[in-house]
């Protein structure tokens, strides 16, 4: 038996291999649960030309709940949920702030004039590394940050209507009462 | 009654592919013809039992009988007919169906007309079908029936989500489907051959039609896949580098390979091993498309319900095929012998090259679906991959595979001169200056990109029109004898440069409508009226009506071009009752120079609504590309060679052939 004739079948092993594992370990929508309860990783970036000031972790830690949310121009589902995000920034409940990543600014910025932007400030994480510190696995996903900058809650994929009404909603209504 | 009936229909079928997939195999290898002819028998029966299963699903949903649990959760009875229809497939348990009545419709076709086919050939063939039967239809029997009965039964069904309730999609998974299935034929095909130890022209000669035909399916399936996001999620987009597109789009990337390695057997006898190889990939890679798309184990925007228990079985039905037919591959194709020899400059060689671009796409493809998963298996750390990824390696690969696809049809086989054919193609070169010029003084602007996607389509239309133009010596004799070579050449000449030119119009509409698409977004005013791409858009108002099972929002525009009225525009978004969700349904002009594209959004509460406006410029002939190619793919299957297909007639129309093509 050549080796070269082997390949396919070693190939093959491998991705089965880490197709088993991922089937029974991994779960897409799960959070790496260190980040939970932890506090956000620190950085600073610039906002997205023309929406919003500059986003840096000390915004997080302003003494209030407030939604960081992934957010990218060639990203699709994040359509779905931006009427919910829309929706949120009207009623002005809660600060909403938009992680851009891995965008050009120019598209990202095309992207929010054409949408709207539901975001009080905006922080664009071009090569993705912020990204990497909170553990993004796909655009959107949205972190629910308590108000010293702790990680309390993170939805993967758009947000829902149940999402919004059993975990971001009673979040603030706590935090009123 | 009628679910029982479908029941039955799934238990016959698959002790019949039980008994296919084993004693013809038996019979092959004792050489006893009995049991070998079986083969063709079972392949008949396992057909009209999955038929009569199939059958008994459509009629409870024609019917709305929700007593079954499967029409009840996807089916809705104010459901307008096709989408009832279409229902027994939009869902997980009958698309699964689906796919068993193609096997067994596609393995009772090899059987009816295999009649030139080896007895042992033929047999093996439809044992490894029968084995891929047996495969399915357990997983349907066990993890997905979709004859499971609900007591007492609903008073209404669920209905059917909104976005699948739309004709573009209606009809892509059948398309789909009929693509991977095809690609079963080759596998069993090759298995066929690893065991028989041989691999002959006469076997390429099989293998080759139902790589057309996959291929062709495959391409129309997609194209509509891509159509149906273009027009429903309202975003103008039409390919998003989705896991479950990707799915789709490997094993189109390996059945192209596939089918021009295929001519080298047919034609040389050479790469007899590599063209098994593809063979066996490009169906493994249906099967792990399959394998990601249900169960889960990816992130993807198209939101099927994934269960664990139907992830393990395809997994390990994954398993069994790809490891068991990847073993057979190592162990038995180092003893195939080789075939004739060839220079790098040659027919050949210009196909090696086709094939290793084309692999190696499929490959980084492959890479950026899976490497979420390896990274997070590895280190835990969560990535996504997104265009930037795709885009960044997959037109450094398409590029020089179009430019190369030029080089191929001119180079003789065995050993070709580069020279020469260069000289041939000056022709083309020179159009390319001329197109790429002309393009840069209408538009004088636009990426660099662009103008390099300007060009291959330009250097694709020439050389493709140049070699039509050689082969019936244009220009070169008189007309008449032309046009009288014209019509004399086989098939799959007018296959091939049909083909190739539906490429060029899908490199033509993804250029032009990428880089000088207009857009505009943003509030309007009833009465008023904006300038998009040079037409002008006038908003006529937004009413608000009832459709059948959902609410409207309607739009009207109007749009004209100096003053002269081109369309009129009523883009809507709809509401659904059941179940409860929001649709866009964009109004699109299609012409052939542009699409003009408008949605029509949410109300701002001062009399204004959110509208989008784009100007696409050419993107229609991504479409009508696809089909031109598929166009292609069905001329080349009707060539005489395949419709007659024995070994005994292969000498003469080889020999015809070589006349027609007057090399």
């Amino acid at each position: 038996m050549k080796l070269s004739f082997m390949t396919p079948i070693l190939t093959f092993m491998v991705i089965a291999g880490v197709m088993f594992y991922a089937l029974f370990y991994l779960d897409p929508k799960e959070i790496p649960s260190e980040l939970l309860d932890k506090k956000a990783p620190s950085f600073a970036l610039p906002a997205v030309p023309g929406y919003g000031d500059d986003l840096s972790s000390e915004n997080l830690k302003e003494g209030k709940i407030t939604l960081l949310n992934v957010f990218a121009s060639w990203c699709v589902a994040c359509l779905a949920e931006h009427p919910t995000l829309m929706e949120l920034s009207r009623q002005g409940k809660i600060d909403i702030y938009g992680l851009n990543y891995k965008d050009k600014p120019e598209a990202a910025a095309k992207w929010l004039k054409r949408n709207g932007s539901p975001y009080k400030r905006t922080g664009m994480d071009l090569k993705g590394r912020v990204g990497i510190d909170f553990g993004v696995y796909g655009v959107p996903e949205t972190f629910i940050m308590g108000p010293d900058g702790t990680i309390l809650d993170k939805i993967i994929g758009p947000i829902t209507e149940k999402d919004l009404k059993t975990r971001i909603l009673p979040r603030l209504t706590g935090d009123a009462g | 009654m009628i679910g029982e009936i479908g029941q039955f229909g799934l238990i016959l079928a698959l002790v019949v592919a039980t008994l296919q997939g084993t004693l013809p195999l038996v019979g092959a290898a004792r050489g006893n013809i009995v049991q070998m002819r079986f083969a063709s028998n079972a392949a008949l029966v396992q057909f009209l039992a999955v038929t009569l299963s199939f059958a008994a699903l459509t009629v409870a949903y024609v019917g709305s009988d929700f007593s079954v649990v499967n029409v009840a959760k996807n089916s809705h009875s104010l459901k307008p007919m096709l989408y009832k229809i279409s229902g027994v497939w939009g869902n997980h348990e009958g698309s699964l169906l689906l796919w068993a009545w193609i096997l067994a419709l596609f393995g009772y076709a090899v059987a009816a007309f295999g009649r030139n086919l080896p007895d042992s050939l033929k047999a093996r063939v439809l044992a490894v079908q029968g084995l891929i039967g047996v495969g399915f239809l357990l997983f349907i029997v066990f993890t997905s029936n979709p004859f499971e009965r609900v007591d007492p039964a609903p008073f209404d069904g669920q209905g059917l989500n909104p976005l699948l309730q739309d004709p573009g999609l209606a009809f892509h998974p059948p398309f789909l489907y009929l693509g991977y299935v095809g690609l079963s034929i080759t596998f069993s095909f090759a298995i066929a051959a690893l065991i028989e130890g041989k691999v002959d022209p006469a076997w390429a000669r099989w293998v080759r039609p139902w790589t057309l035909a996959a291929w062709s399916f495959l391409t129309l399936g997609i194209a509509l896949g891509s159509w149906w996001a273009y027009y429903e999620l309202g975003w103008g987009g039409w390919w998003f580098w989705d896991p479950v597109e990707n799915a789709s789009f490997m094993p189109w990337l390996v059945s192209t390979a596939l089918l021009h390695s295929a001519i080298v057997v047919e034609k040389r006898d050479a790469l007899k091993n590599w063209t098994i190889l593809l063979a066996i990939i490009a169906f493994s890679l249906s099967l792990l498309g399959t394998f990601l798309v249900r169960s889960g184990v990816l992130n993807s925007v198209h939101a099927f319900a994934s269960d664990p228990a139907r992830g393990v079985f395809i997994l390990g039905f994954l398993f069994v095929v790809v490891g068991g037919s990847l073993t057979l591959y190592a162990v038995r194709a180092p003893s195939m012998k080789g075939g004739g020899l060839f220079a790098p400059i040659s027919r050949e060689g210009a196909l090696v090259l086709n094939n290793l671009l084309l692999s190696t796409a499929a490959a980084t493809v492959l890479l950026g679906t899976l490497y979420p998963i390896f990274l997070d298996a590895i280190s835990g750390a969560k990535v996504s991959v997104g265009p930037p990824y795709f885009n960044s390696t997959f037109l450094p690969l398409a590029i020089p595979l179009v430019i190369a696809l030029a080089f191929g049809p001119f180079l003789p086989w065995k050993r070709g001169d580069l020279k020469g054919v260069l000289s041939r193609l000056k022709l083309a070169l020179s159009f390319v200056v001329m197109i790429v010029g002309v393009t840069w003084w209408i538009v004088d602007d636009g990426p660099i990109l662009a103008f390099v996607g300007m060009g291959l389509f330009a250097w694709l239309v020439a050389s493709v029109l140049t070699e039509l133009g050689d082969r019936i010596k244009l220009f070169r004799t008189s007309l008449r004898q032309s046009l009288k070579r014209f019509l004399n050449l086989p098939r799959s000449a007018y296959g091939m440069t049909i083909a190739h030119l539906g490429v060029a119009m899908v490199v033509l509409g993804i250029t032009a409508s990428e880089a000088w698409q207009s857009e505009k977004l943003g509030v309007m005013m009833p009465g008023e009226t904006v300038t998009v791409g040079g037409y002008d858009f006038q908003f006529g108002g937004a009413e608000r009506l009832k459709g059948p099972n959902y609410d409207i929002l309607r739009g009207s525009f109007k749009a004209s071009k100096d003053g002269v009225l081109v369309a009129e525009l009523d883009p809507e978004q709809r509401v659904y009752q059941s179940p409860p969700m929001e649709t866009t349904e964009a109004a699109i002009w299609p012409m052939m120079s542009a699409d003009l594209y408008v949605v029509i959004g949410e109300e701002d509460g001062k009399g204004g609504y959110a509208t989008r406006i784009y100007h696409k410029p050419f993107i229609s002939w991504i479409w009508f590309g696809a089909i031109v190619m598929f166009i292609g793919g069905g001329f080349s299957l009707s060539d005489r060679r395949f419709r007659i297909g024995a070994a005994k007639a292969r000498k003469k129309t080889i020999e015809k052939q070589a006349k027609a093509a007057g090399a």
